[in-house]
């Protein structure tokens, strides 16, 4: 008995020195079905190194954006990992503010990563954060709705063919609309969708001298555009309406077409939640005309290590396993293929289980493999990003510019006054920034 | 006839006051209502009769874990009011029974810090927390609700401490009474509905304190307001798990206000029908 208290206390002991000894990394993260799942399997990770331990800080994208921000600008250290998007990316390399991956191992296969995600994640050619899931945007449609108007969906739908679609589904008698978009204001709720539908109408923020843009045809088309569709075919209030507002619509079967991000395809497509699962497909972002721009819209979250971390080693392995190709495996052995992270790795989208799975993958990769942050609308601009522009000013004046697009769709102001204000407004902002002289 | 016009204003008067206390307290009721929702049935509109499914406390327990955040809310919310009453009683004594013609000065001064929007000084304080090793520290918190709170404690303590005739005091001092005697053994006790009802609000908003609480901490003094902020998601279902998480860290406070609603409400009505 005396010989097992003992045995049983020098356990203890070594187990109570162990956990002295690793090292516990903090990782800031956001509250997704993708980034809780990895949070699930990280005993994966702490059993292959004993010597790290982990710890997490999960809060909403905006909230994690701006505690995040102030923490790595004033190099307060709280964080080992932080998950950003790919607007932050290459803001905060240049800045400084990111350690460069260029070690993480030599199992990981860094160039089966997409080409566009790793173009944005990457600043004069080094990869400053991994890329954990990415995503584009599509149309989703609903086949029963659009036959039943009469209407095949083409394989590289216009925004003409969409417009009239649209109106021909929309039967307000049963509550099912057309179409369903965002009109929510926030840089990353409706200016990411008016961005790329910009895009596609030719129309860009600024031109080569930063000028803003608010005031050419291109623009007034698309937003009058936008906004005679949502009066005609879209839901009543969508003005407040962002991503899951529409996810919740499309999940009812209130709505015949709705663009958003791919990874709208797993949740509008599983039966659990969705009760027109059977009756979704998918093709690609519209485009103007002959323009042929779908948009370019192209968003991923990234893992990263702050500068300020103590531990980059540590940090960069943990990283290394969340974004390599065995991640997915283990997801998929887990939770199945349809589960995994998508949009990251090009091995993925030549695995047959994951297509099989996933009816939403080709015209994800598809629509990931079009987008081109560098080139994102038709005329020259200064600046990368396709839904939206990758400056630091950019979360401030979007934000602004969405609240006056949000107030057209409400009713409370007009399409030329919006272009007006939004025009005068980013003019003035742009000014103090320092980028128009 | 006047007997009837009182009954119907008594009826009036009841179920008017019914009907503002429940629709003060819905919000409140429809999220534990909520809460007790599958996620498909919390976003299908509005309903009042739930499933009664309990696979969100589950869930919210399992993925962020509730008793670190809770302890942490108990340590900073009751440390930060304890030292807040350390601070405030003297100077609100002070204030109150030895005024001097800048007091009232001193009382807007005080004030007026609370007047200034919390992110203006958001940067100065990160780093000083920074430099001093307070971020993510339940001290760190706890400073920095007591100075947050301390001008609203003081001006409470100060208007109760104003209702006590100084006479009694100066009786005490006349019978001998040291200073420390008159304080703890004469104004207190007088002062003790004031003193709880001040105590008892300023748990409540340090409880609640989500603007600070959320930005100087991280994974190991954050509170239930950055447990609560961990279930928010601009992408896929959350609106139920969030309910529950809101339950959760609405609950403590709730019950300790219910169990103690008869002190909070003589203080806070302490003098008022003088």
């Amino acid at each position: 008995m005396k010989a097992k208290t003992l045995a049983l206390s020098a356990c203890s002991l070594l187990a109570m020195m162990m956990a002295a000894k690793a090292e516990t990394l903090t990782i800031a993260t956001v509250n997704n079905g993708d980034m809780i799942r990895m949070q699930k399997l990280t005993d994966d990770f702490t059993s292959k190194n004993p010597d790290i331990q982990l710890q997490w800080v999960t809060l909403e994208e905006n909230v994690l954006r701006e505690r995040v921000t102030t923490d790595i600008a004033t190099k307060g250290g709280q964080y080992d990992v932080l998950t950003i998007g790919n607007y932050e990316v290459p803001i905060w390399a240049k800045q400084g503010w990111l350690l460069e991956l260029n070690d993480l191992g030599s199992n990981y296969e860094v160039d089966d990563l997409l080409p566009a995600i790793r173009g944005g994640l990457s600043v004069d050619d080094k990869l400053y954060a991994a890329p954990f899931y990415g995503e584009s945007a599509m149309t989703i449609y609903r086949t029963d709705l659009l036959e039943k108007a009469g209407m095949k969906m083409p394989e590289e739908p216009t925004w003409e063919f969409i417009g009239e679609a649209a109106r021909k589904i929309t039967d307000r008698a049963t509550g099912v609309n057309g179409i369903c978009l965002r009109g929510k204001a926030g840089w990353g709720e409706n200016m990411a969708f008016i961005t790329a539908l910009a895009n596609s109408f030719g129309a860009r923020w600024f031109d080569e001298q930063w000028k803003p843009q608010f005031d050419q045809p291109e623009w007034k088309e698309a937003l009058q555009f936008y906004v005679d569709l949502m009066k005609d075919a879209g839901p009543q209030g969508a003005s407040a309406n962002g991503f899951n507002e529409n996810l919740t619509l499309f999940q009812q079967g209130k709505c015949g077409m709705w663009m958003d991000a791919t990874s709208a395809g797993s949740f509008v497509s599983n039966p659990k939640d969705s009760t027109v699962a059977d009756k979704v497909a998918y093709t690609v972002f519209p485009s103007k005309g002959e323009l042929k721009n779908h948009g370019n819209w192209l968003w991923s979250w990234n893992l990263a290590v702050p500068a300020s971390s103590q531990k980059a080693d540590a940090a960069k392995k943990f990283i290394s396993w969340a974004t390599d190709k065995a991640y997915t495996e283990l997801v998929a052995s887990k939770e199945g293929w349809a589960n995994v992270p998508p949009g990251t790795r090009t091995s993925l989208y030549k695995n047959d289980e994951y297509l099989k799975a996933a009816a939403f993958a080709s015209t994800t990769l598809a629509a990931m493999d079009a987008a081109d942050i560098t080139k994102p609308t038709v005329k020259p601009v200064p600046y990368t990003g396709g839904q939206f522009v990758a400056i630091p000013e950019f979360q401030g004046i979007g934000t602004t510019v969405g609240q006056l697009f949000s107030a057209v769709i409400a009713g409370q102001s007009t399409v030329d006054d919006a272009l007006a204000q939004a025009q005068s407004i980013t003019t003035r902002e742009m000014t103090r920034a320092g980028y128009i002289k | 006839m006047a007997r009837a016009v009182t009954t119907q204003r008594k009826v009036f008067f009841t179920v008017a006051s019914w009907a503002v206390a429940l629709l003060i307290f819905f919000p409140i009721l429809y999220t534990v209502i909520t809460s007790l929702k599958s996620e498909t049935e919390a976003i299908q509109g509005f309903g009042l009769i739930p499933s009664f499914t309990f696979e969100n406390y589950v869930l919210v327990q399992t993925q962020n874990g509730y008793f670190k955040p809770f302890m942490n809310s108990v340590v900073i919310s009751v440390g930060s009011t304890l030292i807040a009453l350390l601070i405030a009683v003297p100077a609100a004594w002070a204030m109150a029974f030895s005024p001097t013609k800048r007091t009232k000065d001193i009382l807007m001064w005080m004030l007026s810090t609370k007047m200034m929007p919390a992110v203006g000084v958001l940067v100065p304080m990160y780093l000083i927390f920074r430099d001093t090793a307070l971020l993510d520290t339940r001290l760190g918190l706890t400073v920095v609700l007591t100075m947050i709170n301390l001008p609203i404690v003081v001006w409470m303590l100060y208007t109760y401490f104003r209702e006590i005739p100084g006479e009694i005091l100066e009786a005490a001092r006349m019978d001998g009474a040291s200073l420390w005697n008159e304080i703890v053994h004469v104004l207190t006790p007088m002062a003790v509905p004031g003193i709880a009802s001040t105590m008892l609000l300023n748990i409540i908003l340090a409880w609640n304190e989500a603007f600070w609480s959320i930005r100087l901490s991280a994974a190991n003094a954050a509170p239930l307001t950055a447990f609560i902020a961990s279930f928010s998601s601009p992408q896929g279902l959350f609106w139920a798990k969030l309910s529950a998480a809101s339950t959760l860290a609405i609950a403590p406070i709730l019950v300790m206000g219910w169990f103690s609603q008869r002190q909070l409400v003589r203080g806070l009505t302490f003098g008022a029908v003088k």
